[in-house]
């Protein structure tokens, strides 16, 4: 690496070198029976040049080329972008662990037998389930050198299991699933399994639902697959600065309930979203996006943060192979003070809902959600009557969390970056869609 | 590659697996990213890798890496995973060995342009964009990428593949207060840089489109007939029924086996639906699979009636069916699975004015957002939709959701049309594998009942 910094800055102005190398293995069953193990190894190098003032790039996994790497991203910085921004210098940055030696130390052999308790766990109470389950863990290993001195780098783990079951009557399918990821290693599966079978139970039988607004609770899950998109978006640095945000200039305005808050977050110790700092160097911190229901701060990497005068919030993401773009890194929304069981327990007729089929083909820039219930159930009278299918919700997230009746008091993990309550919310749009027959 | 070769063939030695493959990759690609005015993004990158796929006992190792030393400890790695996981027999659809080297088809080969010419042509598209009224940002995503794929394995194939891809996305958003609208299209080719060329009035309906849909109502939620446009229709093709048509769903699934038995009924005698890779010239075509397996034009439907399903070795075998050619892997970091190809309705006789002319109310849909599907229940956007009002093409309205379930849908499909269009512009995503190119297409069709929500 220091090879092609060298080389670089003999032709350019400013340069930095992004370099990610990662082995994961991961253990995988099909329809209830171990099908694959696999071992993937990648490394790649990404160089982004600043030459008379314009943003030159090139990318390779083939180490021997360091010449190639260089000359390509001489070539392209002539037509790239303006570099309105300077390269940061080596900063002081947080300690946030995020490397659990005990991760690349679990047998493969533990990892295939979680994967069985997983799958046995379901077909003891509900043979009739397809399953699909999987553990995997992998190491990767960041570094980042640029020309203004910062060298740093650190090591991630990342140990993730999946569960997921199909059931099959006639043509009528049901899907469900949980999974769980930590940068340490996940001991016991019984906890996922629990959920799946709660899932299964609920399922057990369908229940009607007419078009109309009703209440309706968005579980983590479902806060994560449906309303998460369209709201962060508009907080991402890039729709800002291109002014397709609907939020550019109403920083400091109420967007939402003001019991909503909800802030990105990559200090939190062995999540796999955190990190020391960010894929520009820039030390992590935590920025709120929503406090208090009132927009508070948008989301920059050096580039963005420039062209809007302001300063980077240490949110710059990028592979070997691409430049760097603002995006989140751990999202957490903050709870609030009803249980879920109150929630339903409040419910005259409404869903609850879980997964989403087609989620983020609407306009999500302007804040609008659209999705299938793939997985949700009816709620009367306090009591959840059944499975919901044939039905799709519609609206807009500004408008659902302005519409906020409460916030769960049980925050969950999903997947490595998100930590979420249920959200229970009223007047949202309940389309029924034909089926039966 | 004769040392390659030599390196390949040694490496397949004495492995002790039930099968074994090779697949070594080398590539570069290029690619031009503007938002709004300003050209975002421009790089080039290479790239080589390889992987190995292991067969024993009915269970798969796989390894995946980025240099080609080594292959031999490599091909081990794979089959002691294999062997770990392997607990009956395997079983795979039997395969000519294949030893080919394919030249690439190619048009107007983007190779031979120089940086400055693809740029050149995205400035003129998007100053056209720009041009007008109203238009608040505007995107242009350029890529094309040359590959080399080396595939050989353990019952004697040895075949080598150029593939050149080109790809290009235009669209403008338009705003006004909080509103905000979009408008594009995508287009793609294998390996002919001149079907992005000549879109300058195209690039400029895009931008009076998105203003236009600004003002346009939304469509009162709820079931109506609707008419698809060929693009929207090839999506529907693609995500409602062709995913169905993927046999690692089927194979192992005894339940889902019935509900795809061959001979079912899934629509009229009007309803034909063909996928392959052998019809030529387009997005998803080659020549042989990522398994080595000579590709093919398959019926799916024919009169209405399920006559086929798509392969790998794998599935083929376990079904007792022959195998299809479809076995893709998008890059030598996956292991292949079955995926569509070039995947279509065959046109009927019914033009567009038949269709419309006894449709009292309804929609007509056209273009896409994108679409996906989880087997029973499809959702499917359009870009751009109209009112049918007494058989004729009404008002503009802003996009619309089309969802439904699959099999109530293909039976309510009560006219094909006779204008058949490839759209070239898709990619496919599965099991974590995205963007790979298919095509996909469709003749104007009418579906007597679907229900439409407003995006």
């Amino acid at each position: 690496m220091e090879e092609i910094l060298e080389a670089a800055r003999k032709v350019a102005d400013a340069a930095d070198l992004f370099w990610v190398e990662s082995r994961s293995t991961p253990v995988a069953f099909e329809t209830n029976r171990l099908k694959h193990l696999q071992t993937k190894e990648a490394r790649g190098v990404g160089l982004r040049i600043i030459k008379d003032g314009r943003i030159g790039f090139s990318a390779t996994n083939k180490v021997q080329d360091v010449e190639g790497l260089v000359s390509r991203a001489v070539e392209v910085a002539p037509y790239g972008a303006k570099a309105e921004f300077g390269l940061p210098s080596a900063m002081v940055h947080p300690e946030v662990p995020t490397f659990d030696p005990a991760v690349p130390q679990v047998p493969i052999e533990k990892m295939v037998e979680l994967s069985q308790e997983m799958v046995e766990g379901i077909l003891e109470g509900h043979p009739e389930v397809l399953c699909d389950a999987g553990a995997s863990q992998s190491v990767v290993k960041v570094r980042i050198m640029n020309s203004e001195g910062v060298d740093a780098s650190y090591e991630k783990t990342v140990f993730s299991l999946g569960l997921s079951g199909t059931l099959v009557r006639g043509t009528d399918m049901l899907f469900v699933g949980e999974g769980e990821s930590s940068c340490r290693p996940i001991e016991d599966a019984s906890d996922i399994v629990a959920r799946v079978m709660g899932q299964l139970d609920m399922a057990q039988r369908e229940a009607e639902v007419i078009t109309g607004k009703f209440p309706v609770v968005f579980t983590p899950d479902a806060v994560a697959g449906l309303l998460l998109s369209p709201l962060l978006v508009g907080f991402n640095g890039k729709t800002v600065v291109q002014g397709s945000s609907p939020l550019v200039g109403r920083l400091g305005e109420k967007v939402v309930d003001e019991r909503f808050s909800l802030y990105d977050d990559g200090t939190i110790a062995f999540r796999p979203g955190s990190r020391p700092w960010d894929d520009e160097g820039v030390p992590t911190r935590v920025t709120p996006l929503i406090d208090k229901g009132v927009a508070s701060s948008f989301i920059y990497d050096l580039k963005t943060a420039a062209q809007a005068g302001a300063e980077t919030t240490g949110n710059a993401a990028r592979g070997s192979g691409s430049l760097p773009s603002p995006s989140t890194s751990v999202i957490s929304i903050a709870e609030g003070d009803m249980s879920f069981d109150e929630m339903v327990a409040d419910m005259k007729e409404g869903l609850v809902v879980e997964r989403f089929l087609g989620a983020g083909q609407t306009n999500i820039l302007a804040g609008d959600y659209s999705g299938n219930v793939l997985l949700g159930y009816k709620v009367e009278n306090g009591q959840i009557v059944g499975r919901v299918k044939n039905s799709m919700l519609s609206g807009n997230v500004y408008e659902t969390l302005n519409n906020l009746i409460a916030i769960g008091s049980e925050a969950k993990w999903r997947g490595g970056s998100l930590r979420t309550p249920p959200l229970y919310c009223t007047d949202v749009s309940v389309a029924r869609t034909e089926g039966e027959g | 590659m004769p040392d390659l070769r030599d390196k390949i063939s040694q490496a397949l030695k004495g492995h002790g697996a039930d099968y074994v493959e090779v697949r070594i990759e080398e590539g570069e690609s290029t690619r031009l990213l503007y938002r709004g005015r300003e050209l975002e993004d421009v790089g080039m990158t290479t790239s080589l890798g390889g992987n190995v796929r292991a067969l024993v006992n009915g269970g798969w190792g796989f390894v995946s890496f980025n240099t080609i030393e080594g292959l031999g400890a490599r091909v081990e790695d794979a089959v002691r995973q294999a062997r770990i996981v392997g607990q009956e027999n395997s079983e795979l659809a039997g395969v000519e060995p294949v030893v080919d080297i394919v030249e690439p088809q190619l048009g107007k080969d983007p190779r031979n342009l120089t940086l400055a010419q693809k740029k050149g042509l995205m400035d003129e598209y998007n100053e056209v964009m720009w041009g007008v009224g109203g238009i608040q940002t505007t995107l242009i995503a350029y890529g094309d990428g040359h590959k080399k794929v080396v595939f050989a394995n353990s019952d004697g194939s040895y075949i080598e593949q150029q593939r050149v891809d080109v790809s290009l996305r235009l669209s403008a958003t338009a705003r006004d207060g909080s509103e905000v609208q979009q408008a594009g299209v995508s287009l793609g080719s294998s390996g002919d840089f001149s079907v992005v060329e000549g879109l300058h009035q195209e690039s400029r309906e895009i931008a009076e489109k998105a203003a236009s849909l600004l003002a346009a109502p939304k469509v009162q939620g709820g079931e109506y007939t609707v008419i698809l446009d060929p693009v929207l229709a090839g999506v529907f093709t693609h995500e409602a029924f062709g995913h169905l048509s993927e046999s690692d769903h089927v194979y192992e699934n005894d339940r889902l086996k019935e509900v795809m038995v061959l001979g079912r009924k899934f629509g009229g005698e009007h309803l034909n639906i063909v996928d392959g890779a052998a019809v030529p010239g387009l997005r998803g075509s080659y020549k042989y699979d990522d398994e080595g397996v000579p590709s093919t034009r398959s019926y799916l439907i024919k009169e209405g009636e399920l006559v086929g399903r798509l392969h790998s070795r794998e599935t083929a075998a376990k079904m007792g069916e022959a195998p299809s050619g479809n076995a893709r892997a998008i890059d030598f970091r996956f292991e292949p699975i079955v995926r569509m190809t070039n995947t279509f309705i065959e046109p009927g006789s019914t033009t567009f004015e038949e269709m419309i002319a006894d449709v009292k109310e309804g929609v007509y849909a056209c273009d896409w957002y994108g679409g996906m599907t989880s087997m029973e229940m499809f959702t499917f956007s359009a870009r751009e939709a109209y009112m049918i009002r007494d058989g004729k093409v009404a008002e503009l309205l802003r996009p619309v959701t089309l969802s439904g379930n699959v099999f109530e849908t293909l039976k309510n499909l009560d006219a094909v049309g006779n204008d058949l269009d490839m759209n070239q512009g898709g990619g496919c995503g599965k099991g974590g594998q995205s963007p790979l190119p298919v095509s996909n297409g469709s003749p104007h069709i009418r579906i007597a009942k679907c229900l439409v929500g407003g995006a």
